[in-house]
């Protein structure tokens, strides 16, 4: 049965330190609020794991709640560099950070294998690519009916998947629409998930039989976070803060302005999510 | 006037000069896997020119994008809404890129190689990088599974190099017949147009020659500006020149996409212009027409 619990409890109940967390979205929907609630329970030694590090990533990893980062693409999309995990790989500050780097083929196939409760996805991947040499966790198969040979990596199965959603209803089924990313295979690939939504509703009004609903017997627990994504964006509800994208990129370059930041915003603040809970 | 003067004082930025050669490569036909930065631009420019129907597919999973404005990112609100469908990232790597359905993939990077292998990883070792770069996201497989490539990227001697220093995706690797001898079958990169010129691979040996400079480019320009001593076809073609109606597209297009990116203040902070200045190394994927390894030091 879905728990609907508030955004604290959910963290502090399925986020232990030391734990694997994807928090998922590709670009859309990314559960900036719940990467938040992990900063301000002051979380450590987490592996993260998400395609794109984007500025959630950014955040944790100087708030220092990594240990190790599994990822395929760690920029700020059309801005620049994710100065934070640039501080850490280069500098280790605030304290090392490990390393896991895929392609976007290969963690898009491992969390559907995942999903599919397979040890490893395979894909025709990684040709000629130097990342085979610094990365153990890609290998190769034969495929034993044609003899080709074909890149494989583990299934990524984390502890708890996190991801945010247009809504819920009050069975705890949701539905999420627009670039649904690895949403769904994240959450099926995970031990536990919690799902963050804009609104909890009495139906669902999934607008088309074809809808991406994940039932509620495959979701852990339900937060409400109203503007849980931003400054990312949820189709339907507000659109992506692509100013804040850019003005990332300054916030973030010097350390001392970013604790600033992190302080001001989300260690001190009140959110509405809080309000709400 | 002489032309060489006329072109001198061209009313148009080499930056210009390099996204409308790439947009005129492109057909109405093609199905094209793009990159945000400079391969958008110029994907978008050849949709709202020459190329009406092209089919654009961006990695989040949106399929036939007609964006109004350039996205600023991979999976901007514009490219769902305007989209013919969208698909799980899942399924846009396995069906549409690995199933061999793209046309043409459209790539950048921080480093070129003379292979045209691409670095968008490291600057300098893997474990003790003096740059980290943001990666290869989709880059890996789009230069192994498109049917060709296309890499566009802004031309410094540092920027294209004699060896890449961590080959992320795969051009020509060693040169001659080695993606043969990987296993890849598609055509690879056939086509890399810089701010400078256009070079395209030796049919042997797979060294990149230039075979065209844009208007008002000299050989010493290119020269100076390549990291190995780079050969020329001949004879050498000449790029042709801007056309009105492309230099008009492709400005009321950044004009309407530097008004979007800017709307709305986000808490406080005063939102730059469209990054020209920050970093461009480490955009990787994201070619910036000035040197991006200058600004790194």
């Amino acid at each position: 049965m879905t728990e609907f619990l508030s955004l604290h409890d959910a963290i502090a109940a399925y986020v232990p330190d030391a734990s694997t967390v994807a928090l998922e979205g590709f670009t859309h929907l990314i559960p900036f609020a719940a990467g938040h609630e992990i900063v301000r329970q002051r979380k450590r030694d987490l592996t993260l794991v998400r395609m794109t590090p984007d500025l959630i990533y950014d955040q944790l990893i100087g708030m220092g709640c990594a240990r190790k980062l599994v990822f395929s693409w760690g920029g700020n999309p059309g801005v620049g560099s994710l100065h934070r995990l640039r501080d850490a790989v280069e500098h280790a500050w605030p304290r090392p950070l490990e390393i896991e780097e895929h392609s976007h083929a290969a963690m898009a196939a491992a969390y559907a294998a995942g999903a599919a409760g397979l040890p490893c996805a395979i894909l025709r991947g990684y040709a000629g690519s130097d990342l085979v040499a610094h990365n153990t966790n890609i290998r190769s198969v034969e495929c034993p009916f044609t003899g080709e040979t074909l890149a494989a990596v583990p299934a990524l199965r984390p502890d708890v998947a996190i991801v945010h959603a247009q809504r819920a209803d009050r069975a705890g089924n949701v539905l999420i629409e627009g670039i649904t990313g690895v949403q769904k295979e994240v959450v099926l690939a995970a031990r536990s998930a919690i799902v963050t939504v804009e609104e909890i509703v009495p139906d669902l009004r999934a607008p088309s039989p074809n809808s991406t609903v994940l039932p509620h017997w495959t979701i852990t627990a339900v937060a409400l976070a109203p503007g849980g994504a931003r400054p990312s964006y949820a189709h339907g509800y507000y659109p992506r803060d692509n100013a804040f994208y850019i003005a990332w990129d300054s916030i973030s370059r010097d350390r001392d302005q970013f604790t600033r930041w992190m302080r001001e915003h989300v260690l001190e603040s009140s959110t509405s999510v809080e309000a709400v809970a | 006037m002489s032309d060489v003067a006329a072109e001198r004082a061209a009313p148009w930025s080499s930056a210009e000069m390099m996204a409308i050669a790439a947009a005129r490569l492109l057909r109405n036909d093609d199905v094209c896997f793009v990159g945000i930065g400079a391969p958008s631009l110029a994907c978008n420019l050849a949709r709202l020119t020459h190329a009406p129907d092209i089919t654009l597919i961006y990695e989040s999973g949106t399929v036939g994008a007609r964006p109004d404005v350039l996205p600023l990112s991979i999976g901007d609100p514009e490219l769902c809404e305007t989209a013919r469908t969208t698909v799980s990232v899942p399924e846009m790597f396995a069906y549409w890129l690995q199933g061999g359905r793209i046309s043409v993939g459209f790539l950048g990077g921080a480093q070129l190689d003379r292979f045209a292998n691409i670095n968008s990883s490291v600057i300098g070792p893997y474990d003790t990088p003096k740059v980290r770069l943001p990666g290869g996201g989709g880059a890996p497989e789009i230069a192994a599974l498109c049917r060709q490539t296309y890499v566009v990227m802004a031309q410094t001697r540092r920027s294209f190099v004699k060896r890449v220093d961590f080959v992320t995706s795969f051009g020509f690797g060693e040169g001659g017949d080695h993606r043969q001898r990987l296993g890849i079958t598609t055509a690879g990169p056939t086509l890399v147009i810089t701010d400078l010129c256009v070079m395209r691979p030796d049919p042997t040996t797979k060294e990149l020659v230039v075979t065209a400079l844009h208007p008002g480019v000299t050989r010493e320009q290119v020269i100076e500006n390549t990291g190995w001593p780079i050969r020329f076809a001949d004879p050498l073609d000449k790029t042709s020149s801007p056309t009105t109606d492309e230099l008009s597209t492709l400005r009321d297009l950044q004009r309407r996409t530097n008004e979007a990116h800017a709307r709305g203040l986000a808490r406080g902070q005063t939102p730059r212009a469209q990054p020209e200045g920050s970093d461009p190394l480490d955009r990787g994927q994201i070619p910036q027409v000035s040197d991006p390894l200058a600004r790194t030091t």
